[in-house]
C-alpha cells in the first residue's frame, strides 16, 4: 500500500475538490449539492465546494483563493471531460503557485449528466468517481512539462485550393512549405469546374494565378506525382519520407513545350483522359491540362509502347532533342523532410452512380455525372465548352437529379452540401450554352450561404423547372409517342401531388462528395482520426475545427467534411493560421505522461525493448540495464504494463495511481 | 481503507445492479465516449471508467485488482487493430486478453464479465450498445463477489469440515 | 535483536502446510548454523527438538523474539498455531513460498473442499471407499474421542491470516537466502516491516544466461522442457522453454535455470507487483509475434496450464486468491 499522508504534519495532503453545475447540464441530473457534501466527508478533503462555472474566470478564481487560504496541494474538479478543460484547470493551479498536474478531473458531465438520466443513480456514480480521483490525486507528483524546440516548416499534403491556399499563406508569412500532390499537377477538383457559384465567376480564372503562383513561390517546394509514405516524430518535430513516382520526365529539364507529345507515335489519343473523366483521349506521353503546374509532361507506362515493347522509335526523344528531358529509366526516389506541423487537405471523390443502379448512369450514355457536365461546359473541356450529347446532338431538354448518393439510406446519409448549388449553377449554364428546357428533381433546396439563396431566385426567374421529389427512375421505356428516344424521369411532384414522366434528352446526376477511398490509410499513416462516415476528425466540431487529436497534424477543406469553396479556403486559412501560432512559438510543451525505468530495480531482461514502436527503449551493455529515451518516448504506458518486475513507471499513470483509482471507484459504502 | 460491504439497496431483493470497471484509451473508446455524451445518448449508469492513454497500459494486474475488489465486470475499450494512436498498443492488449481470459477461465470468472472492445473516436453508439450488453450479461450472471473481506471475518464464515 | 542486550534472542521454527523443506534448508546452512544457534536461544522447533503447544501457551506475550514460521495455513490448528505464535512472538518471519504467498499446498485454492475431499478419500485410485467415509473433526469410540483439526475451504499465505512483520522467500530459500535475511534480523537496524528479505531485482539480474537473451525474444510456440533439448548456455526463454525468472524475485542465483530447468518463480514477485502470474502473462503474451487473433490464440495454447505456470508458488497470495467458488455454501451458526 502507498504511504499517503494524512491530513496534519507538513507533509499532509489536503484536497479541494469542486463541482460544476454547468448551468443544468449537470446540475440538472446529478445532485451537485449531495455530491460535495459527500466528497467533504472523504479522507484527505480540507474543501468541497460546488459552482455554476467552474471554468468560468471566477470559478478559476475561487481555486486559486481556497489554495492560499487553505493550503490546498491536491485539486479536484468534477465537470466536463478532462479533454476539454483539463488544460484550463491546470493552469488555475499554475497560477496559484500548485504543479498543475496535482490536478485530477472527474468526467461527469459527458460520461454522467449527459449520458443517464436516473439522478439517483447518476449521483451515485458521480461519487464512485469523485472518490476515485480523490484518492489518486493524493498520489499525484509534481511533473514538468518538457519543451522541444520546434521545425518552422509546414508540410501540406494534397494541392486542391485547400492546399494550395493553406501553402501559399504560410510561404507568405515566410515559412518554407513542402507542397505534396499525388497527381502530376496541383489544382484538384476546382481546376476542373467552368464557373463557380453563385458568383459565376470562371473557376480557372481564380485558381491559375495561385496555382502558378505555388509552382514559383520560393518558400514553397511543391513536389507533384508524390506521395507521403512514412510519417514518424511529433508535434514541432515530424520527420515525413515522400516518394516521387517517376514520370520518366526529368522535372529540371522539361520547359514544358510540349513538343514531345506531338511527335508521340500515336497520332491520337487512346487512353482516356482523367482530367476530362474520360469524355476525350490523350496520348501516353501528356500534359493533364494547359494550366497544369508543374508545366512538366508525364509519360503513362502502361500504355507508353516503349514500355509496352522496347521496340518504339522514340519520336518524343526526337523531338525533346537536346534538353534531353525523357528518361525511360526513371526510378522512383524519395526524400526526407523534417517539418514541424503538417496540413492535410486531401479533398474528396464523387460518389459512383453505378451504385444506384436505378438513375441509369452507365446503361445510358446520355446519363452524365455533374462533373463530366463541368467538363463539357469547359472551354478547355472535351467539347470546347459545347453542352453536346456523345452523338454530338445538342439537347433540348435536359433533367438533373439532386442528391445521388446524398441522404440517402442506401448509401450516404449525408448532406453533400455543395450539390444544390452547383445542380443550380449547372442549369443556369445549360440553359445559357443550349437553350434547353431544363429540369431540377430535388428533395430540399438548400442554399444557406451569402449570396446563395438570390442565385435560387435569379434561376426561378430564368424558367428553370424545380420539381420537388425524389426521382423513382431513369430509363427509356417510352409509353407514349413523346417519350420515344428520350430518357424518361418518373418522380413524385411532392408539390403536385402525383407522379410524373419528364422525358429529356440529358440527365445530369448532381453526384454527392465521399471521403477519399483512401482515406483511412491516410489518416493511419497520420495518426488521426476519421469519423464514422470516413471523413478526417477535427479535434472540436465547433470551436477547433481544423486541428486533430495529433498536435501539429491539422486538416482543411472536403477532407474533413462536403463544403464548398469559400469554405474549403476559410478552413485552409485557419490552419495555416494554426500552424503558424504553433511554430512560431519557436517551441512546444509536451506533456509528461514519459515512461522511465526505475534502474536500480531493473533486471534487465529485455523484455520491454521491442514492445516500444518508437525505439525509444535501449539496452545500455555496461549497465545491463534498459534505458528510455525520454525525447522519443511518446506516453502510451505499453511497456509499463509489459514489464515483469513492475520496473518501468509512467508519469501521471503510476501503476500506484490507477490502483488508487480502481479501488476508489469499487470502494462504496 | 474505506469499508467495502455492499450497501443496502445492492443486498436486498432490488434488481442487481452490476459494478463494471472500465479502461478506455485516451484517443478512441474515451473519445466515443465523450461524443456519446455530447449526442446525449443514453447508456447503464453501471460503468465506472478509468482513463489511459492507450489500451496497452492496462495491465492485468489491473484487471484481477479491479474482480478483487469488487467489480463485476472489466471492459477494455481501445482503437481498431491497426488504428492505435501509439501504433500497435493495442495489439498487445489485444495478446494480454487472450491469455488472461484463459487465467479467469480457469479461476472461475464467467467468459461474459471480461470484455475488449474496439471503438473508435467516432463509434459513440458503439460505446452505448456495449456497454448496455455488457451490463445486462453480467446483471444476468449475478455478482461476482470477490472483494477483499477482512480475511478474518471470512475465516468466521467459512465452512469447517 | 542486538548484541547488547544480556539475552540471546529467542527463536522458534515452526512449520505448517508445507513439505518440510524449509527447514530442511536451514539444517543445509551446515557449519553457518553454528554461528547462529551461538547467537540465539531456539526455544521451539518441534521438528528438531522436543517441545509441546503448551510450552509456548506458557510463555509470556512477545517474550520470543523471532519465529520463523513456514507453511500455508489451510486447518484449524495451523491457524492456531499461527495466532499463537503470533502473539508470543515480537517478530514474525514468514519463512519460504508456502508462508508468503501460499506456495505449492495453495494450488489447492482452484478446487472446492468438497470435491477435493471426494477426490482423496472417496475416489482414490489405489483404495476402495464405498461407504465414502470422511475424516471427522470429533469421533468418539468406546469412550475415548479423538480430535483432528478442521480442514479451512480456502488455503492462505500466513498473512492473510496473522500480521507477518518480515518474508524470507523461496521454495526452499537457499541457504544463502535464509543465512543473509538472519544476519539482517541481527543486525543493528531492521527494515520496513513487510519486507521480503532478498534482493528486488528480477532473477534475470543474477541469471548466467543473460547476455544470451535476444533484445527481441519473440514467441511463435512454448515449449516445456522434456519435448526439446535444451542447450545449456543459452536463455531460456530464448529457447521457447517458459522461463519466470523476468517476473520473480532474485536471490536463489538462478539455481534452476543452472540446473538447465527454467525458473518456476519459487521468490514471488518483486515488492513492485502485486500478482506475479499477471505481470508474466503480459510480459510473454506481449512477445508473440504475431497479430493475427487465430494465430495468437495459438501460441498462447502452447502453455499448458497458465494458472498452474503463472502462480505455482503464490495463487493464495494472488489478486484472486482462489478459484471462484461455483456456488456458495451457507455459513455455519459458529465454530
Amino acid at each position: 500500500m502507498p504511504e499517503i499522508s494524512q491530513l496534519s504534519g507538513p507533509e499532509a495532503v489536503r484536497v479541494g475538490f469542486y463541482v460544476c453545475h454547468c448551468g443544468t447540464n449537470i446540475a440538472g441530473t446529478v445532485d451537485v449539492k449531495a455530491l460535495a457534501g459527500y466528497a467533504a466527508s472523504l479522507p484527505r478533503v480540507a474543501v468541497s465546494r460546488e459552482y455554476k462555472y467552474m471554468c468560468s474566470d471566477p470559478g478559476q478564481a475561487l481555486i486559486e483563493q481556497d489554495i492560499a487560504d487553505h493550503k490546498l496541494n491536491r485539486v479536484v474538479v468534477a465537470s466536463c471531460s478532462p479533454l476539454l478543460h483539463e488544460a484550463t484547470f491546470r493552469r488555475a493551479l499554475g497560477r496559484a503557485g500548485l504543479n498543475p498536474f496535482l490536478l485530477q478531473m472527474v468526467n461527469i458531465r459527458e460520461h454522467v449528466s449527459w449520458v443517464h438520466l436516473d439522478k439517483k443513480a447518476a449521483t451515485e456514480k458521480a461519487q464512485d468517481l469523485v472518490r476515485a480521483a480523490v484518492q489518486r490525486v493524493a498520489l499525484h507528483k509534481p511533473l514538468q512539462k518538457r519543451r522541444v524546440d520546434i521545425n518552422p516548416s509546414v508540410l501540406v499534403v494534397g494541392g486542391g485550393i485547400a492546399g494550395i491556399h493553406a501553402a501559399l499563406t504560410l510561404a507568405e508569412a515566410g515559412k518554407q512549405v513542402y507542397l505534396v500532390e499525388r497527381e502530376p499537377t496541383i489544382g484538384g477538383h476546382m481546376a476542373m469546374f467552368d464557373k463557380t457559384f453563385p458568383t459565376l465567376d470562371c473557376a480557372a480564372c481564380i485558381l491559375t494565378p495561385k496555382m502558378t503562383a505555388v509552382g514559383s513561390h520560393p518558400n514553397i517546394k511543391l513536389w507533384t506525382y508524390s506521395e507521403v509514405v512514412k510519417v514518424d516524430g511529433y508535434v514541432g518535430n515530424y520527420k515525413a519520407q515522400v516518394k516521387h513516382k517517376p514520370r520518366y520526365v526529368i522535372d529540371d529539364l522539361c520547359i514544358g513545350c510540349q513538343e514531345c507529345i506531338a511527335a508521340c507515335v500515336y497520332k491520337e489519343g487512346k487512353t482516356p483522359d482523367e482530367f476530362n473523366l474520360g469524355l476525350s483521349m490523350r496520348k501516353p506521353i501528356y500534359l493533364p491540362f494547359p494550366q497544369a503546374v508543374p508545366q512538366k509532361v508525364v509519360i503513362d507506362r502502361d500504355t507508353c509502347i516503349e514500355f509496352k515493347s522496347g521496340k518504339c522509335k522514340k519520336t518524343c526523344v526526337e523531338a525533346c532533342g537536346d534538353r534531353l528531358a525523357i528518361d525511360f529509366k526513371q526510378k522512383e526516389t524519395f526524400d526526407e523532410i523534417e517539418i514541424g506541423a503538417i496540413i492535410l487537405a486531401t479533398g474528396f471523390k464523387t460518389f459512383a452512380p453505378e451504385r444506384n443502379p436505378y438513375c441509369g448512369y452507365g446503361r445510358y450514355p446520355n446519363v452524365y455525372t455533374s462533373l463530366e457536365v463541368e467538363r463539357l461546359i469547359n472551354a478547355s473541356g472535351p467539347t470546347a465548352g459545347e453542352v453536346i450529347l456523345r452523338d454530338g446532338k445538342k439537347p433540348a431538354s435536359v433533367g438533373i437529379i439532386h442528391c445521388i448518393g446524398s441522404r440517402d439510406a442506401n448509401t450516404n446519409r449525408w448532406c453533400s452540401k455543395v450539390c444544390c448549388m452547383y445542380s443550380l449553377k449547372l442549369a443556369h449554364l445549360i440553359k445559357e450554352h443550349t437553350g434547353a428546357e431544363v429540369f431540377n428533381f430535388y428533395i430540399d433546396m438548400r442554399t444557406p450561404g451569402k449570396g446563395y439563396e438570390e442565385f435560387y431566385d435569379r434561376l426561378l426567374d430564368e424558367g428553370v423547372h424545380f420539381v420537388r421529389g425524389r426521382v423513382a427512375e431513369v430509363s427509356d421505356w417510352a409509353v407514349h409517342p413523346s417519350e420515344e428516344g428520350k430518357l424518361v424521369i418518373r418522380a413524385e411532384d411532392t408539390l403536385a401531388g402525383f407522379v410524373r414522366r419528364i422525358p429529356v434528352d440529358m440527365v445530369v446526376l448532381s453526384v454527392g462528395l465521399e471521403p477519399q477511398s483512401d482515406a483511412q490509410d491516410v489518416r493511419r499513416l497520420f495518426n488521426i482520426s476519421c469519423a464514422s462516415e470516413g471523413w478526417f476528425l477535427e479535434r472540436h466540431p465547433k470551436l477547433a475545427p481544423v486541428s486533430t487529436f495529433t498536435e501539429g497534424v491539422y486538416i482543411a477543406g472536403a477532407c474533413q467534411g462536403p463544403k464548398d469553396i469559400p469554405d474549403s479556403v476559410a478552413q485552409a486559412g485557419a490552419a495555416a493560421a494554426e500552424a503558424l501560432a504553433l511554430i512560431d512559438a519557436k517551441s512546444v510543451e509536451l506533456e509528461p505522461y514519459t515512461a522511465s525505468i526505475l534502474e536500480e530495480e531493473c533486471s534487465g531482461c529485455k523484455s520491454c525493448i521491442s514492445l516500444c514502436p518508437y525505439q525509444a527503449i535501449a539496452f545500455i551493455e555496461e549497465k545491463k540495464k534498459a534505458y528510455i529515451n525520454e525525447v522519443l518516448c511518446k506516453g502510451c504506458g505499453t511497456c509499463v504494463a509489459g514489464c515483469p518486475s513492475g520496473s518501468i513507471k509512467q508519469n501521471f499513470f503510476e501503476d500506484e495511481e490507477i490502483f488508487e483509482e480502481i479501488e476508489g471507484v469499487l470502494a462504496y459504502a | 481503507m474505506l469499508s467495502r460491504q455492499p450497501s443496502a439497496s445492492e443486498t436486498s431483493q432490488a434488481k442487481f445492479e452490476p459494478r463494471i470497471v472500465a479502461f478506455f484509451c485516451n484517443w478512441c473508446t474515451y473519445l466515443a465516449a465523450d461524443l456519446a455524451g455530447t449526442s446525449r445518448m443514453k447508456y447503464a449508469p453501471n460503468v465506472r471508467v478509468v482513463r489511459l492513454m492507450c489500451s496497452g497500459r492496462v495491465d492485468p494486474q489491473f484487471v484481477l485488482d479491479a474482480f478483487a475488489h469488487g467489480a463485476d465486470g472489466v471492459f477494455i475499450g481501445g482503437c481498431h487493430p491497426g488504428d492505435c494512436h501509439y501504433q500497435e498498443g493495442n495489439y498487445k492488449t489485444l495478446k494480454r486478453y487472450h491469455l488472461l481470459k484463459r487465467v479467469l477461465k480457469e479461476m472461475g470468472i464467467e467468459e461474459d464479465r471480461f470484455r475488449l472492445e474496439w471503438i473508435s473516436a467516432a463509434e459513440a453508439d458503439r460505446v452505448r450498445t456495449a456497454i448496455n450488453q455488457m451490463v445486462e450479461k453480467v446483471r444476468d450472471l449475478g455478482p461476482l463477489n470477490l472483494e477483499l473481506k477482512d480475511l478474518e471475518n471470512a475465516y468466521a464464515e467459512e465452512v469447517l469440515v | 535483536m542486538s548484541d547488547k542486550s544480556p539475552d540471546k534472542p529467542k527463536v522458534a521454527f515452526y512449520w505448517c502446510a508445507s513439505c518440510g523443506g524449509c527447514e530442511e534448508a536451514v539444517v543445509d546452512l551446515a557449519e553457518a548454523i553454528l554461528d547462529v544457534v551461538a547467537k540465539v536461544d531456539i526455544v521451539f522447533w518441534p521438528v528438531a527438538m522436543d517441545f509441546k503447544r503448551k510450552d509456548v501457551e506458557s510463555m509470556a506475550d512477545g517474550s520470543i523474539t523471532a519465529t520463523f514460521l513456514n507453511g500455508a495455513i489451510r486447518t484449524s490448528e495451523q491457524e492456531s498455531m499461527a495466532r499463537l505464535l503470533r502473539s508470543k512472538s515480537q517478530l514474525l518471519v514468514a519463512l519460504g513460498a508456502c508462508s508468503h504467498l501460499g506456495g505449492i499446498p495453495g494450488l489447492a485454492n482452484l478446487f472446492d473442499r468438497a470435491s477435493l475431499m471426494q477426490e482423496v478419500y472417496v475416489h482414490p485410485p489405489s483404495t476402495i471407499n464405498a461407504e465414502g467415509t470422511l475424516p471427522q473433526t470429533h469421533y468418539q469410540d468406546n469412550g475415548h474421542s479423538v480430535e483432528l483439526p478442521a480442514l479451512h475451504e480456502t488455503v492462505r499465505s500466513l498473512d492473510q491470516v496473522v500480521d507477518v512483520d518480515y518474508y524470507i522467500p523461496g521454495c526452499p530459500p537457499t541457504p544463502k537466502t535464509f543465512l543473509a535475511a538472519v544476519q539482517i534480523l541481527l543486525g543493528s537496524e531492521l527494515p520496513v516491516k513487510g519486507t521480503v528479505l532478498a534482493p528486488d531485482c528480477a532473477l534475470c539480474d543474477e541469471c548466467p544466461r543473460k547476455d544470451t537473451k535476444p533484445e527481441k525474444p519473440v514467441f511463435t510456440e512454448f515449449k516445456r522442457p522434456q519435448q526439446m533439448l535444451v542447450d545449456e548456455e543459452k536463455c531460456l526463454l530464448a529457447q521457447g522453454l517458459l522461463c519466470m525468472g523476468p517476473g520473480t524475485r532474485s536471490g536463489c542465483e538462478a539455481l534452476c535455470v543452472r540446473g538447465n530447468m527454467p525458473c518456476s518463480g519459487c521468490y514471488g514477485p518483486t515488492s513492485r507487483v502485486r500478482d506475479q502470474g499477471a505481470k508474466i502473462l503480459s510480459c510473454l503474451a506481449s512477445l508473440v509475434e504475431s497479430k493475427d487473433e487465430a494465430e495468437i490464440d495459438r501460441v498462447l495454447s502452447t502453455i499448458p496450464d497458465p494458472v498452474g505456470t503463472f502462480y505455482r508458488y503464490g495463487l493464495p497470495g494472488s489478486l484472486l486468491r482462489r478459484k471462484k467458488p461455483g456456488v456458495r455454501q451457507a455459513p455455519l451458526p459458529s465454530r
